[in-house]
């Protein structure tokens, strides 16, 4: 590879210098925020909203909405990154990490599905869940988190490809080994690092 | 220079070097580029394919198209593309991209807005969302014509009609700006009433709605309405614009 030119072909949405390196490869810097979403947007009203950790941990733990708002609330800017190309530079969220979420429950295992209302599930290492590097965040760019964005509350893992920030987050269960989730299933990457572009399995 | 050949690994993850066989204009703003491919996998109806532009400086640009052909087209993939204003990809394509250009592509991918063939089965599409749906009912004309399939097709006006041509019986057109003269089907956004009417008897099959986020979102929305339980409703964004 790597000789290919494409005839006539100059390039329009050049990102400027200053941004171009924090785009990972394949990517474009999109200033909307796209929705994407396997199938119809869940109603979940923030006062039945749940959010549980359970599976192979010394303490399961669940939160009520309010008892969530009661968290260490923290500011995230970050740069997100999607499969389908885009990247949203320099946005921001707000919600509670999950080290303190996972701190009281002790962990056991390495790896954790993710459930969504919905139906939705997501893999993740541990490893990419802990030491400042997830979230369950319940704003966006200081607005409540809109419902076709996952609101009231997602996942947020900006590391990685956004698929596995997922939306309508409901519950974490901890697990002794690796499984793949929803789209990890239909041909996505277990792990989806943009910076590798591992995009799908044959990646 | 270093190109793929057919020799190399049959697998969609690699790119590939292919070639512009075809290229139909489908309406002013929509153009069809039948590719030819050295490393051809069958596809399933649903999936898409990648396409990578690179600038001689090494800059590039990658976006996914839905095929728009039956897998039973070997050798080849059709990818229908809208030219968007100051789109990157889609302007390049239709206006410098020619008969006889190379190309590199990779694919088939994603295993969930497919069609493996489960019946009965409800299309909704709006605008170019019609693309992975096309690969769908022409692959049951070409293997199953019997099957029960019925696609709800939303287009602003007559010259945004995609595939107008290869339209049967199967598909319910609705006109949501403006209709031809003469027209006495549909005309207006398709609504709840429409698809509990088009889902009468679908509903115990998958329901594939491709399009613009505002389409899939209200779409989908009544499908439920329309007695779909979630897991069966199947969607695909085609991007930021909404
Ligand atoms: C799974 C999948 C399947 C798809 N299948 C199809 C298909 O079959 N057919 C099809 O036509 N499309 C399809 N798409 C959409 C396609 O991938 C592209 O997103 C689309 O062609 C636009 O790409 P572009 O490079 O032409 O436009 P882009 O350059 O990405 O721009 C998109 C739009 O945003 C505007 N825009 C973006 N950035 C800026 C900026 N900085 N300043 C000003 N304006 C901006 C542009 O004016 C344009 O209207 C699919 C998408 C997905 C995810």
């Amino acid at each position: 590879m790597g000789g290919f030119v494409s005839r006539g072909f100059t390039g329009r949405r050049r990102t400027p210098d200053e941004l171009a390196a924090r785009l990972p490869p394949g990517q474009y810097a999109e200033s909307g925020f796209p929705v994407l979403t396997a199938g119809p947007t869940p109603e979940v009203p923030p006062d039945s909203w749940r959010l549980t950790i359970e599976g192979m941990v010394g303490a399961p733990q669940a939160w009520s909405w309010e008892e969530f708002a009661g968290l260490p609330f923290e500011s995230v800017p970050c740069d997100i990154h999607c499969v389908t190309k885009w990247s949203k530079l320099g946005t921001s969220f707000g919600g509670v990490s999950l080290d303190v979420l996972l701190a009281d429950a002790q962990p056991r295992g390495t790896h954790a599905m993710i459930h969504s209302y919905g139906g939705y599930t997501t893999n993740l290492a541990l490893a990419d869940l802990t030491d400042g590097k997830a979230w369950v965040v319940t704003e966006h760019e200081g607005e409540p988190l809109a419902r076709e964005h996952g609101g009231p509350a997602r996942l947020l893992v900006p590391h990685l490809y956004f698929w596995k920030s997922a939306k309508w987050v409901a519950g974490i269960t901890v697990l002794d080994h690796e499984e793949p989730g929803f789209w990890e299933s239909n041909g996505y990457h277990l792990r989806g690092d943009p910076w590798r572009e591992q995009r799908y399995w044959s990646d | 220079m270093e190109r793929l050949t057919a020799v190399e690994q049959r697998a969609p993850g690699a790119w590939q070097v292919a070639t512009v066989a075809s290229i139909r204009l489908e309406t002013p703003r929509v153009k069809t580029f039948r590719i030819a491919l050295g490393m051809w996998v069958a596809h399933l109806p649903g999936q898409h394919y990648e396409v990578r532009l690179t600038a001689d400086d090494g800059y590039r640009a990658q976006r996914s198209y839905s095929i728009a052909s039956s897998p039973l087209l070997e050798g080849e993939v059709e990818l229908t593309v809208e030219r968007l204003e100051d789109g990157e990809v889609s302007m390049y394509m239709h206006d410098v991209l020619g008969v006889g250009d190379e190309i590199e592509v990779r694919g088939p991918f994603a295993t969930y807005f497919v069609w493996r063939g489960e019946e009965p089965v409800l299309l909704l599409g709006g605008g170019s969302g019609v693309v992975p749906l096309m690969s769908m009912l022409r692959h049951r004309r070409l293997t199953a014509p019997q099957l029960p399939m019925r696609m709800l097709y939303s287009v602003r006006s007559p010259e945004d009609l995609i595939y107008g041509a290869e339209l049967g019986e199967e598909t319910t057109l609705t006109y949501s700006r403006s209709a031809p003269p003469g027209w006495t089907g549909h005309i207006g956004r398709i609504d709840e009433a429409m698809i509990v009417r088009a889902a009468a008897g679908f509903t115990s099959g998958p329901a594939f709605v491709c399009g613009s986020n505002g389409f899939v979102e209200s779409a989908s929305r009544h499908l439920l309405t329309a007695g779909f339980p979630p897991a069966s409703v199947r969607t695909e964004r085609f991007g930021p614009s909404g």
